[in-house]
């Protein structure tokens, strides 16, 4: 069940109202052919005479690479070629922040499943073969694995220039300050996997003028052909790229993984060329959520006021750089959460180690602080006697309030409202008082038959979080498209050109609705997204909905701007006598001209470069600096009963509260805070990569666990719209926030029914039952 | 790589005894995933599924013979009543699609220690029909698992049924995984009470190098019950006692720390099993 509660204070885009514009719940263009399973994913791609591309990978976490020896594998019938780093033409190493990652790996493999060397064959199975054949001689080095010990300066170094890759500091209000209660955590973040389920795969084929053509699942097309392009030694125009059929990303595709190895392949054999990475090979061949160690000291008064908090958070990038620096500025502006603290210290590193090399998920950061600062906020309502909800509400930040950054909080932050939401919301109906009854699926264990009722323990738990929308700290975010309007057979069409990814997410839905609402038409194509045009930046960090309807509404306006101009000149007025509505400019006494009309003179077409409002760069020293273009919120509230014998979890219900600005797709908005509470939910119960000794143990669903349709409850989503001023038709990104407070909600949950502090997720039923030594905290505390 | 697809049981034999390299393949559910996993490079399959033979069950002599091809979604449908040991198992394998394609032989034929069938199968005291054309032979189970993924199956022979007693009383089953549907056991126990024989099965999964029976548990209980005349007049069971079985059957297991969970957990786990799937089974008998 989910409600949509809350208003509007943006005016209606002044098109008309078609059923499938702004706010309305449109289909999807691609929904009927996802569901009957017609969709092309990047897996179906399919050219006349490809071949296959597969990778050679290291089996160990760190090495000297000694030798690389292809005569075996080149011996096998079939094989076209065999890659190493001295293929590369261009630049021998990349990366999305810093190019640190070699193409192919040289002199040293930093982590498990590197990439060594490429093969073609002329089937998968010959590749697979081929790359089997190819000879590597490694000395394998004692991995650094420990990110505590890798941020010593006596640690041996991944790369030459030390191992800790951004030290954040933020300092504010009085670092000495002092508070009558105290209380201070440690906590731990496993490393959790996007699990999207199309595995990486794409297309290259060569062209004629020397360059390649790409289609490949992605998030950004643009950075990614940067960076093929700068390993190919070609320029940027010579390399296309193009969108294929995304199955999922959250983050996991905004590094390159096949890319520059497809067009290496394609140009070198001179044919089309595809990869598909197999499910084991997809847990090595992208970047993971940052594992996270964090130490927090909150101190408040008598009151629950909170007087400082301190933190200090180590983040495990792995093996490159990838966006980790990204990734600690969100942890650290954002560690306190959405409180107002006046005294502020946080240090917030993000390292390099021999590790699976990490970078964007979903919550960027936002999510290991929030685990480690609601658990803190429990603790402190506890000490204080307070209810959790209380407390959080007392400290909660508000419009006009100010971030530990400093900046202003300028638009609805409706954090004490959310929270009194889900505390409010219906409680579920209580746990069967007698045991003893086999209830089918619904006590923990599910199906499993382990629990009729004993040792099961109802628990609740709140929490709340917040994550900035957008790119921060002074970059130049911006998103281009490219509308034309041209009269059809059945009416006027517009088109929208652009590069921004459809990755599941919905934007091509949202993309139809603000043109249909912006110029009052039903058809409205869309072209496939490539790099025929400009940049749309990333479809991440909550942002593409925010900035292509930011583009597609200027692009808009500036057509009917030149309606107006036609129409002017049509009917000989000035054109502030003339007014546009529903898809028509009326004129001075009921002159009505139709858009098919306005358009017989020719198409029109509008490019529109549309930015954000400008961020800044923190100071370094103080992390000081209006960091942020906007912030989303969610809170949640879990009900959980725990098998507190077993350490098995069933979430009975979970309560979500977000405001969204302005829900563009009410439909979809839901579903993004189904999908965000349920990943958060995995991160919490059961979601994590275990890595021993570098090597990762678990690449593959059979123990890389995912939510099941028997672990995820009931949810209830309550839709605040309270539009920020500042973004187009007042919306707020939608997708990250729900993935944060979800996890810490749940703990909370079960923390009450158990009594334990449960200092380290995902949970494991040996910590629930307080049986593992390692997670020292697990004791119980009441 | 080749692949045999014989319409009979005795074409099967043939087949397997002139390829015993063939594997064989029944739902597919195991060893299609290892030729993904590129495992496993058989020169050759032998598809079994269209043997008619294996997917028929039926009762003699007061045993049911149940041949190795029926599927999960078949026995609880059409054994449920007969069987609830092993059903309550099969419920728990996979998912529908699953249960749909794998079978009891399979799950025998991978001799996993996690296999779901294995628990119920050994409380029950069932035995394993191993045929090829030397003949037959009925391998009780707790002598058929050798080690990990290992049996005494040997290269010419296959599974061809399993054979069993209708659960003379109550059964139980319960797994411990870490989510509530579609998980591997990281620690199960099944329990069967046959009150007319005074006797007690039962069977341990995932603990121990293969499934096994805690033989010292059955027989603790066993002469316990029998003392007490319980199995004549059944009382609740005391405290004392099931602490004992579920003390005696941790003793039995001989867990490992891996991917999925601790040995200490596994011990742990094995006894709060323990102690309720008898408690359920017991509560079971005294109500009929
Ligand atoms: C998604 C998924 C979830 C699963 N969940 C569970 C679970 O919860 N519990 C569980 O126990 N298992 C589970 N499994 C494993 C598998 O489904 C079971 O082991 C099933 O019983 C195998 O049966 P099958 O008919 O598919 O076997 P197959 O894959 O066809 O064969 C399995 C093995 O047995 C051999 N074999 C099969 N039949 C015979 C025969 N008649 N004679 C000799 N050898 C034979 C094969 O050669 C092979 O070595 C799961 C598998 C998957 C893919």
């Amino acid at each position: 069940m989910s409600t949509l509660t809350g208003q509007t204070r943006e005016p209606a885009a002044p098109g008309a109202r078609t059923g499938n514009g702004i706010g309305d719940d449109a289909r999807r263009p691609d929904g009927t052919q996802k569901v009957a399973g017609r969709f092309a994913f990047s897996s179906d791609l399919w050219a006349d005479g490809m071949v296959w591309g597969a990778t050679v990978r290291s089996p160990h976490p760190r090495a000297r690479l000694i030798s690389v020896d292809p005569s075996e594998a080149l011996r096998i019938a079939g094989v076209y070629c065999v890659l190493t780093h001295e293929d590369v033409p261009g630049q021998k190493t990349f990366g999305l922040e810093v190019a640190d990652q070699p193409v192919l790996a040289m002199g040293e493999v930093r982590y498990q499943g590197e990439a060594v060397a490429l093969v073609a064959a002329d089937s998968p199975e010959t590749a697979r073969r081929a790359v089997a054949a190819v000879r590597v001689e490694y000395q394998p080095l004692v991995p650094v694995v420990d990110p505590m010990k890798a941020m010593l300066p006596t640690a041996e170094k991944v790369h030459p220039s030390g191992n800790i890759v951004r030290h954040f500091k933020l300092r504010s209000g009085d670092p000495l300050a002092e508070a009558p209660v105290v209380v201070s955590g440690e906590y731990e973040v496993g490393m959790q996997d996007q699990a999207f389920l199309g595995p990486e795969s794409g297309l290259a084929v060569p062209a004629d003028d020397g360059g390649v053509d790409l289609q490949v699942a992605t998030q950004w097309l643009h950075v990614d052909r940067r960076q093929v392009a700068a390993a190919l030694g070609l320029p940027e125009d010579k390399v296309r790229l193009a969108l294929a059929g995304v199955g999922g990303a959250f983050g996991a595709r905004e590094d390159v993984s096949l890319q520059i190895h497809l067009c290496l392949l394609a140009l070198r054999t001179g044919r089309p060329v595809k990869m598909v990475y197999s499910r084991e090979e997809s847990f090595f061949g992208h970047v993971h959520r940052h594992p996270a160690r964090l130490r927090y000291v909150h101190g408040a008064g008598r009151d629950g006021r909170l007087v400082f908090v301190k933190a200090e958070m180590v983040f495990d990038g792995g093996a490159y750089m990838s966006s980790t620096r990204a990734v600690i500025g969100n942890a650290g502006t954002l560690g306190v959460g959405p409180y107002v603290v006046p005294n502020v210290s946080v240090d917030a590193y993000g390292l390099y180690t021999n590790n699976p090399p990490c970078g964007a998920m979903r919550g960027f950061g936002a999510v290991q602080a929030c685990f480690a600062y609601e658990a803190q906020m429990d603790r402190l309502a506890e000490e204080l006697g307070m209810h959790p909800v209380e407390l959080r509400s007392l400290n909660a930040m508000a419009q006009g309030s100010l971030m530990p950054t400093g900046q202003v909080v300028d638009s609805p932050a409706p954090v004490a409202d959310l929270l009194r939401r889900v505390w409010q919301a219906p409680l579920p109906p209580p746990l069967p008082a007698v045991a003893g009854v086999a209830t089918e699926g619904l006590l923990p264990g599910g199906m499993a038959n382990t629990t009729h009722g004993e040792g099961v323990v109802r628990g609740t738990g709140y929490a709340v979080g917040f994550k900035n929308v957008g790119f921060s700290e002074g970059y130049d975010d911006y998103t281009t498209v490219r509308v034309s309007l041209a009269a059809g057979p059945d009416g006027p069409v517009a088109t929208v050109q652009s590069a921004a990814c459809e990755l599941g997410q919905g934007l091509v839905t949202v993309e139809t609705q603000v043109v249909r609402s912006e110029l009052g038409l039903s058809d409205v194509v869309l072209e496939t997204a490539d790099t025929r045009v400009g940049s749309a930046g990333s479809s991440s960090a909550s942002r593409q909905t925010y900035m292509t309807a930011g583009a597609l509404r200027e692009a808009c306006a500036r057509l009917r701007a030149g309606l107006l101009a036609r129409a002017a000149a049509r009917l000989g007025v000035p054109e502030p006598d003339l007014s546009w509505a529903h898809g028509e400019v009326l004129g001075p006494e009921r002159a009505v001209l139709g858009l098919s009309e306005l358009l017989e003179a020719g198409p029109l077409e509008e490019t529109v470069e549309w930015r954000h409002r400008p961020t800044q760069d923190v100071d370094p020293e103080t992390g000081q600096g209006d960091a942020h273009v906007q912030y989303c919120f969610a809170a949640h509230r879990a009900v959980v009963d725990v098998d507190t014998e077993l350490g098995l979890v069933k979430v009975v219900q979970i309560d979500t509260a977000q405001d969204v600005g302005k829900a563009i797709n009410p439909g979809a908005v839901i579903g993004q805070i189904h999908g965000g509470t349920t990943q958060g939910l995995g991160l919490a119960l059961m979601e994590e990569i275990q890595i021993d000794a570098g090597r990762v143990r678990n690449p593959s669903f059979t123990d890389y666990l995912i939510p099941t349709i028997l672990d995820v409850p009931p949810m209830r989503v309550q839709v605040l719209e309270l539009a920020d001023p500042h973004a187009p038709y007042g919306l707020r990104g939608v997708g990250e926030a729900p993935t944060i407070s979800s996890t810490p909600a749940i703990v909370a949950a079960v923390r009450a029914a158990t009594g334990r502090r449960l200092a380290r997720v995902p949970l494991r039923p040996q910590d629930i039952v307080g049986l593992d030594e390692a997670g020292a905290e697990g004791g119980p505390s009441r | 790589m080749d692949f045999h697809y014989p319409r009979s049981w005795a074409d099967a034999l043939a087949l397997k005894a002139e390829h015993p390299e063939a594997v064989p393949i029944a739902g597919g559910t195991d060893v299609m995933v290892e030729l993904n996993f590129n495992r496993r490079r058989p020169a050759a399959l032998l598809d079994i599924s269209a043997v008619p033979e294996l997917a028929q069950w039926d009762r003699a002599d007061g045993h049911l013979r149940v041949g190795a091809g029926v599927s999960y979604t078949r026995l609880v449908r059409e054994l449920g009543p007969q069987l609830p040991g092993l059903a309550m198992a099969a419920r728990t394998v996979g998912s529908p699609q699953i249960r749909n394609r794998g079978t009891v032989g399979g799950n025998l034929g991978s001799a996993s220690p996690a296999g779901d069938a294995h628990p119920p199968l050994l409380a029950g005291r069932a035995s394993v029909e191993l045929a090829s054309v030397r003949g037959t032979r009925l391998v009780p189970l707790d002598e058929f698992f050798t080690g990990p993924k290992r049996s005494v199956l040997a290269a010419d022979e296959l599974i061809s049924a399993f054979v069993v007693r209708p659960a003379p009383g109550p059964e139980q089953f319960c797994k411990v995984g870490t989510r509530n549907a579609m998980v591997i056991a990281v620690a199960s126990f099944a329990v069967s009470l046959d009150p007319e024989r005074g006797r007690v099965g039962t069977g341990i999964g995932s603990a121990a190098p293969t499934p096994r029976r805690a033989g010292g548990a059955e027989e603790f209980l066993e002469a316990e019950l029998a003392a007490a005349g319980m199995w004549q007049r059944p009382r609740p069971l005391p405290g004392p006692v099931l602490d004992r079985f579920a003390e005696l059957v941790t003793a039995s297991a001989s867990p490992i720390d891996d991917v999925r969970g601790t040995a200490a957990y596994r011990r742990h786990a094995l006894a709060v099993m323990a102690r309720r799937a008898l408690s359920w089974a017991w509560a079971d008998l005294m109500r009929n």
